[in-house]
């Protein structure tokens, strides 16, 4: 097995510093190079829960060594000055860095590096784009899938251990994602939610991590053992997602666990207020389901999302798939 | 003059979020004035006190037009400007990218909807834009090509230069994109800076938007002469980009005209002061743009000129 950390593209700013994005490329030893798979993360600076995803993979190849066939992408750190101080976007543009891609070679700094970062993902078998959320809601590991791929992208999310697979309407999918990208010039591409903004989750990473193997195995990539997989809820329409927004501003208090089947009437939290001592709203659910997202931080205007529920009659059984 | 609460939420420790309009006359609802949407637009507020000022005088002097309406909301977005952040105060979302909105939606979603359900009856419409980067422009009006797009009514303004921009994905939820869909003929008008007052600047978007409102038989007046607009596309205009980053020393300034070959500006090396790189007009043309910050990164666009064939 060969490591070699690689720079994906770099640039001088302004005062005695170097920007890179960095890749480690894992190839196995003395094979063919077989199929490429990308591991993603850190187009968002707040959202980390990728970091120890990227880790455990290479923990794994490396104490199994020999069982790798193919070639391994980690890109833990898309937006490198976002993660280190502590910023969602790009520093000092203000802007969102999964808004600019495919990016533009003769662009801006900014569309300069989503170019080239493009350039380097195309052509891969798959690529995973793992992001966290962000500092407000807490989701389950899910993959979103655009309905424009979904024959391609639900019978490979199937096997990523992960507990939905949210299909969304073309419409609602926003075109200048990197996973937009990618998929419209045929590089297989999944992004994987989970996790909230700014944390790390380990319970989470460790089941992608393992989806991510069973991936490998299914590709052809990976001879060593993986265990069971889970079988995902696939909500196939916008319809199967309600939104439950805030209709009062107020502290937040969560009353439900994340991941609880409901039933119609339950109470997912409370809004108070505690300069008065009162309660300004109880959010219930609507209709019967999974609650998938829940608010993580507390302090809400009118309109804030407090919760997202997948209608569902039963709840949900982590089945595995032998 | 009526002043009125368009749109309001309440607020847990804050005091009521209130999105305040100023009416002038009544009747047809002929014209609606947007200054700033992001916390940071104070040129733009500082355009619509001056056009209030303005509207105020001409209403005691009885020189708004019989049976016209004209409203102005000097700010979207009190929040953000009174702690000096562009966006959203807790989520960091664009209300300029919420548009239409969505009144059951998240919060800058029901804001954009309280807005939209309001300005979108008038006839005509006007927001005090700001351009995403750091900046100076010359005034001008701005329109995106939806199809509604009126390059002719967008010359009683009275401005050298109306510039034409496609439509990218991203626009489709800005608010001069909704009012074109929903047939008010829109116009984004810029100033010259954003986060600064520009009197000047201010003075000329006032100008422009009062011949607008005499052109169009809002305001009684005699019709301003005729200016001879030169309408260009966005892509026709010259970007002048800075190779490398550094301290950025600029030479030139907006509305002058360059030669091709002259030095607009420099780039230095901020511990040693060796020139990074040179930056000389590629064409010859107007200044029509330029970056005004101290520092730049490699590739900024720093000028964007009006190409010499296209000058008034």
């Amino acid at each position: 097995m060969i490591k070699m950390i690689e720079t994906v593209t770099s640039l001088a700013l302004p005062a005695d510093e170097v920007l890179r994005v960095q890749k480690n490329r894992i190839l196995p030893m003395g094979k063919d190079c077989g199929k490429r798979i990308c591991i993603v993360t850190g187009i968002h600076g707040d959202e980390l829960e990728g970091q120890y995803v990227c880790y455990k993979v290479l923990e794994r190849i490396e104490r199994e060594r020999d069982k790798l066939t193919g070639t391994v992408d980690i890109y833990p750190a898309m937006n490198p000055l976002g993660i280190d101080s502590v910023t969602r976007g790009i520093p000092g543009f203000d802007l969102d860095m999964n808004r600019i891609f495919p990016g533009n070679s003769d662009g801006t700094m900014a569309e300069y590096v989503a170019s080239e970062i493009i350039k380097d993902l195309s052509g891969a078998d798959l690529c995973i784009d793992i992001h966290a959320s962000n500092i407000y809601l807490t989701e389950i590991p899910q993959v979103r899938i655009n309905e424009l791929h979904k024959d391609r992208l639900v019978p490979i999310a199937e096997k990523l251990n992960v507990d939905l697979i949210w299909v969304h309407g073309n419409a609602t999918v926003l075109k200048s994602t990197l996973a937009y990208s990618l998929n419209s010039c045929g590089t297989d591409t999944l992004v994987v939610e989970m996790g909230v903004g700014m944390r790390i989750t380990k319970e989470y990473c460790e089941q992608l991590t393992d989806g991510i193997f069973r991936v490998m195995k299914e590709m052809g990539m990976w001879q060593g053992s993986t265990g069971p997989v889970r079988r995902p809820m696939i909500s196939e329409g916008d319809g199967d997602v309600l939104f439950l927004n805030a209709g009062n501003s107020g502290v937040f208090v969560q009353t439900a666990s994340h991941g609880q089947f409901l039933e119609e009437g339950e109470e997912i939290g409370r809004i108070i207020d505690p300069l008065r001592g009162v309660i300004r709203e109880r959010v219930l659910a609507p209709e019967r389901g999974v609650l998938f997202t829940i608010r993580e931080y507390p302090v809400v205007d009118e309109g804030s999302l407090v919760a997202r529920i997948l209608r569902r009659e039963a709840p949900y059984e982590k089945v595995c798939d032998l | 003059m009526k002043k009125s609460v368009i749109y309001k939420i309440d607020s847990l420790y804050r005091d009521d979020f209130r999105i305040t309009g100023y009416t002038f006359g009544e009747g047809e609802k002929a014209l609606c004035i947007v200054g700033s949407i992001r916390g940071n637009e104070i040129q733009q507020i500082y355009t619509c006190s001056r056009m209030i000022q303005t509207l105020k005088k001409l209403e005691v002097d009885g020189m708004i037009a019989k049976g016209k309406q004209i409203l102005v909301i000097p700010a979207c977005n009190p929040y953000s400007i009174n702690i000096e952040k562009r966006f959203w105060p807790t989520d960091n979302t664009d209300i300029n990218r919420m548009f239409p909105g969505y009144a059951l939606g998240e919060t800058t979603q029901r804001i954009a909807a309280g807005i939209f359900d309001v300005v979108k009856e008038y006839k005509n419409g006007i927001q005090l834009a700001s351009f995403y980067m750091p900046g100076e422009f010359m005034p001008h009006v701005r329109m995106m090509t939806t199809g509604f797009e009126n390059t002719e009514l967008a010359k009683k303004f009275g401005l050298p230069y109306i510039v034409l921009r496609n439509t990218r994905p991203y626009d489709t939820t800005t608010l001069n994109y909704n009012w074109q869909i929903w047939e008010t003929n829109a116009f984004s008008l810029y100033t010259t800076g954003t986060y600064n007052i520009d009197r000047e600047g201010a003075e000329k978007g006032r100008q422009a938007m009062l011949n607008f409102m005499i052109n169009e038989g809002i305001l009684l007046g005699d019709e301003t002469e005729n200016v001879v607009s030169s309408t260009i596309s966005d892509e026709e205009l010259i970007s002048v980009r800075a190779a490398k980053a550094g301290l950025f020393e600029r030479y030139v300034k907006t509305g002058r005209f360059v030669q091709k070959g002259e030095l607009m500006a420099r780039v230095l090396d901020p511990y040693d002061g060796e020139v990074r790189h040179v930056v000389h007009a590629p064409e010859s043309g107007v200044v029509f743009f330029a970056y005004n910050q101290p520092m730049t990164y490699a590739n900024t666009a720093v000028f964007k000129l009006i190409p010499e064939d296209k000058t008034v």
